[in-house]
Protein backbone atom coordinates (compact mmCIF):
# COMPACT_ATOMS: atom_id res chain seq x y z
CA UNK A 1 0.00 0.00 0.00
CA UNK A 2 1.06 3.56 -0.71
CA UNK A 3 0.10 6.45 1.55
CA UNK A 4 -0.99 9.73 -0.08
CA UNK A 5 -0.96 12.86 2.08
CA UNK A 6 -2.49 16.24 1.26
CA UNK A 7 -0.54 19.11 2.78
CA UNK A 8 -1.38 22.66 3.86
CA UNK A 9 -4.80 23.97 2.90
CA UNK A 10 -6.08 20.86 1.08
CA UNK A 11 -8.84 19.62 3.36
CA UNK A 12 -8.57 15.92 2.75
CA UNK A 13 -7.65 12.94 4.87
CA UNK A 14 -4.69 10.80 3.77
CA UNK A 15 -5.43 7.87 1.44
CA UNK A 16 -4.01 4.34 1.46
CA UNK A 17 -3.92 3.08 -2.11
CA UNK A 18 -2.79 -0.09 -3.87
CA UNK A 19 -1.02 1.50 -6.86
CA UNK A 20 2.29 0.87 -8.62
CA UNK A 21 3.05 4.21 -10.27
CA UNK A 22 2.04 7.88 -10.28
CA UNK A 23 0.02 7.53 -13.49
CA UNK A 24 -2.45 5.41 -11.54
CA UNK A 25 -2.56 8.00 -8.78
CA UNK A 26 -3.18 10.78 -11.32
CA UNK A 27 -6.21 8.90 -12.69
CA UNK A 28 -7.64 8.32 -9.22
CA UNK A 29 -7.21 11.92 -8.08
CA UNK A 30 -8.51 13.40 -11.33
CA UNK A 31 -11.77 11.63 -10.56
CA UNK A 32 -11.90 12.84 -6.96
CA UNK A 33 -13.99 16.01 -6.67
CA UNK A 34 -12.40 16.95 -3.32
CA UNK A 35 -8.94 17.27 -4.80
CA UNK A 36 -9.13 17.49 -8.61
CA UNK A 37 -9.13 21.30 -8.67
CA UNK A 38 -5.85 21.35 -6.74
CA UNK A 39 -3.91 19.09 -9.09
CA UNK A 40 -2.84 21.79 -11.58
CA UNK A 41 -1.12 23.79 -8.84
CA UNK A 42 0.30 20.96 -6.72
CA UNK A 43 3.85 19.67 -6.63
CA UNK A 44 4.37 16.00 -5.79
CA UNK A 45 6.91 14.44 -3.44
CA UNK A 46 7.79 10.76 -3.16
CA UNK A 47 9.22 9.91 0.28
CA UNK A 48 9.84 13.64 0.87
CA UNK A 49 11.72 14.26 -2.38
CA UNK A 50 10.03 16.28 -5.13
CA UNK A 51 9.45 14.31 -8.33
CA UNK A 52 9.12 15.49 -11.93
CA UNK A 53 8.09 12.28 -13.70
CA UNK A 54 4.99 10.11 -13.50
CA UNK A 55 7.06 7.04 -14.32
CA UNK A 56 8.67 6.66 -10.89
CA UNK A 57 7.82 3.13 -9.67
CA UNK A 58 6.09 2.86 -6.29
CA UNK A 59 6.63 0.18 -3.68
CA UNK A 60 4.84 -0.91 -0.56
CA UNK A 61 5.23 1.65 2.24
CA UNK A 62 6.01 4.63 -0.02
CA UNK A 63 4.67 8.04 0.99
CA UNK A 64 3.42 10.53 -1.58
CA UNK A 65 2.74 14.13 -0.62
CA UNK A 66 0.81 16.76 -2.56
CA UNK A 67 2.13 20.29 -1.98
CA UNK A 68 -0.19 23.16 -2.97
CA UNK A 69 1.15 26.70 -3.68
CA UNK A 70 3.39 28.03 -0.92
CA UNK A 71 3.91 31.37 0.79
CA UNK A 72 6.36 31.44 3.67
CA UNK A 73 7.61 34.46 5.48
CA UNK B 1 20.73 26.24 11.22
CA UNK B 2 16.96 25.97 10.80
CA UNK B 3 14.76 26.72 13.82
CA UNK B 4 10.98 26.42 13.96
CA UNK B 5 8.91 27.99 16.74
CA UNK B 6 5.26 27.73 17.65
CA UNK B 7 3.86 31.27 17.57
CA UNK B 8 5.78 34.52 17.01
CA UNK B 9 9.56 34.78 16.98
CA UNK B 10 11.44 36.46 19.81
CA UNK B 11 13.42 38.61 17.37
CA UNK B 12 15.89 40.35 19.73
CA UNK B 13 16.79 37.05 21.40
CA UNK B 14 17.30 35.15 18.14
CA UNK B 15 19.40 37.91 16.54
CA UNK B 16 21.49 38.13 19.69
CA UNK B 17 21.98 34.36 19.87
CA UNK B 18 23.08 34.22 16.24
CA UNK B 19 25.45 37.13 16.75
CA UNK B 20 26.98 35.47 19.78
CA UNK B 21 27.32 32.15 17.95
CA UNK B 22 29.22 33.65 15.04
CA UNK B 23 30.95 36.88 15.96
CA UNK B 24 34.21 35.06 16.60
CA UNK B 25 33.92 32.94 13.43
CA UNK B 26 35.76 35.56 11.35
CA UNK B 27 32.76 36.52 9.25
CA UNK B 28 33.01 40.18 8.31
CA UNK B 29 29.29 40.51 7.54
CA UNK B 30 26.08 39.46 9.35
CA UNK B 31 23.03 40.42 7.29
CA UNK B 32 19.63 39.52 8.79
CA UNK B 33 16.21 39.85 7.20
CA UNK B 34 13.27 40.06 9.60
CA UNK B 35 9.72 39.61 8.32
CA UNK B 36 7.06 41.34 10.41
CA UNK B 37 3.27 41.00 9.99
CA UNK B 38 1.83 44.25 8.66
CA UNK B 39 -1.66 45.61 9.10
CA UNK B 40 -3.39 45.32 5.72
CA UNK B 41 -6.72 44.07 4.37
CA UNK B 42 -8.16 44.15 7.90
CA UNK B 43 -6.32 41.01 9.00
CA UNK B 44 -5.75 40.26 12.68
CA UNK B 45 -2.63 38.27 11.92
CA UNK B 46 -1.24 35.39 9.89
CA UNK B 47 -1.01 31.67 10.50
CA UNK B 48 1.40 29.10 9.06
CA UNK B 49 1.54 25.39 8.30
CA UNK B 50 5.04 23.97 7.80
CA UNK B 51 6.01 20.62 6.27
CA UNK B 52 9.26 19.98 8.05
CA UNK B 53 10.86 17.04 6.15
CA UNK B 54 10.99 18.90 2.82
CA UNK B 55 11.76 22.24 4.46
CA UNK B 56 14.80 20.66 6.08
CA UNK B 57 16.11 19.18 2.82
CA UNK B 58 15.47 22.47 0.98
CA UNK B 59 17.35 24.36 3.68
CA UNK B 60 20.25 21.87 3.61
CA UNK B 61 20.69 22.45 -0.11
CA UNK B 62 21.00 26.20 0.55
CA UNK B 63 23.41 25.59 3.40
CA UNK B 64 25.61 23.74 0.90
CA UNK B 65 25.42 26.64 -1.57
CA UNK B 66 26.38 29.03 1.21
CA UNK B 67 29.28 26.83 2.27
CA UNK B 68 30.63 26.88 -1.30
CA UNK B 69 30.88 30.68 -0.97
CA UNK B 70 32.45 30.54 2.46
CA UNK B 71 29.16 31.72 3.99
CA UNK B 72 26.58 30.37 6.43
CA UNK B 73 22.78 30.73 6.56
CA UNK B 74 20.52 30.68 9.58
CA UNK B 75 16.75 30.73 9.43
CA UNK B 76 13.90 30.84 11.95
CA UNK B 77 10.20 30.51 11.10
CA UNK B 78 6.93 30.36 12.97
CA UNK B 79 4.30 27.64 12.99
CA UNK B 80 0.74 28.56 13.94
CA UNK B 81 -0.53 32.06 14.63
CA UNK B 82 1.46 35.29 14.47
CA UNK B 83 -0.42 38.50 15.15
CA UNK B 84 0.02 42.04 13.76
CA UNK B 85 3.44 43.59 14.33
CA UNK B 86 4.89 40.30 15.48
CA UNK B 87 7.50 38.47 13.39
CA UNK B 88 7.25 35.09 11.69
CA UNK B 89 10.50 34.89 9.73
CA UNK B 90 14.17 35.64 10.17
CA UNK B 91 16.87 34.70 7.71
CA UNK B 92 20.49 35.72 8.05
CA UNK B 93 23.66 35.25 6.07
CA UNK B 94 27.13 35.35 7.56
CA UNK B 95 29.99 35.73 5.11
CA UNK B 96 33.58 36.94 5.00
CA UNK B 97 32.58 39.94 2.86
CA UNK B 98 29.50 42.13 2.63
CA UNK B 99 28.75 41.77 -1.09
CA UNK B 100 28.40 37.98 -0.99
CA UNK B 101 26.05 38.19 1.98
CA UNK B 102 23.86 40.90 0.40
CA UNK B 103 23.50 38.96 -2.85
CA UNK B 104 23.01 35.66 -1.10
CA UNK B 105 20.27 36.83 1.27
CA UNK B 106 18.32 38.12 -1.73
CA UNK B 107 18.63 34.85 -3.68
CA UNK B 108 17.81 32.83 -0.60
CA UNK B 109 14.67 34.76 0.36
CA UNK B 110 13.42 34.72 -3.24
CA UNK B 111 13.74 30.94 -3.43
CA UNK B 112 12.28 30.62 0.06
CA UNK B 113 9.13 32.39 -1.14
CA UNK B 114 8.88 30.18 -4.24
CA UNK B 115 9.89 26.79 -2.87
CA UNK B 116 9.81 26.40 0.91
CA UNK B 117 6.87 24.13 1.92
CA UNK B 118 5.08 26.65 4.13
CA UNK B 119 1.44 27.68 3.78
CA UNK B 120 0.12 31.05 4.88
CA UNK B 121 -3.36 31.87 6.12
CA UNK B 122 -4.96 35.23 6.95
CA UNK B 123 -6.59 35.46 10.36
CA UNK B 124 -9.73 37.52 10.00
CA UNK B 125 -12.89 37.57 12.12
CA UNK B 126 -11.90 34.34 13.84
CA UNK B 127 -11.36 32.50 10.57
CA UNK B 128 -8.18 31.04 9.07
CA UNK B 129 -8.24 31.73 5.32
CA UNK B 130 -5.61 30.30 2.92
CA UNK B 131 -3.70 33.15 1.23
CA UNK B 132 -4.18 31.57 -2.17
CA UNK B 133 -3.65 34.73 -4.24
CA UNK B 134 -0.28 35.42 -2.59
CA UNK B 135 0.97 31.85 -2.92
CA UNK B 136 3.28 30.42 -5.57
CA UNK B 137 3.06 26.98 -7.14
CA UNK B 138 6.31 25.06 -6.56
CA UNK B 139 8.35 24.48 -9.73
CA UNK B 140 7.15 21.29 -11.44
CA UNK B 141 3.59 21.55 -10.15
CA UNK B 142 0.76 20.03 -12.17
CA UNK B 143 2.33 16.60 -12.61
CA UNK B 144 -0.90 14.82 -11.64
CA UNK B 145 -3.29 17.13 -13.54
Amino acid sequence: MVRVEFLGPIQKEALELDISNLNELAKILQGDAEVSDWLESCAVALNDTLVTSLEAPLKDGDKISLLPPVCGG
Amino acid sequence: MLSLYTGPLDVPTILKEWYEEEHKSNYGAYIPFVGTVRSEDEIDGLSFDVYEPILESWFSSWQEKAKAKGAKIKMAHSKGDVMLHESSYIAAVFSPKRRVALEFINEFVEDFKASAPIWKYDLRDGQRIYAKDRSTAISGSGLLA
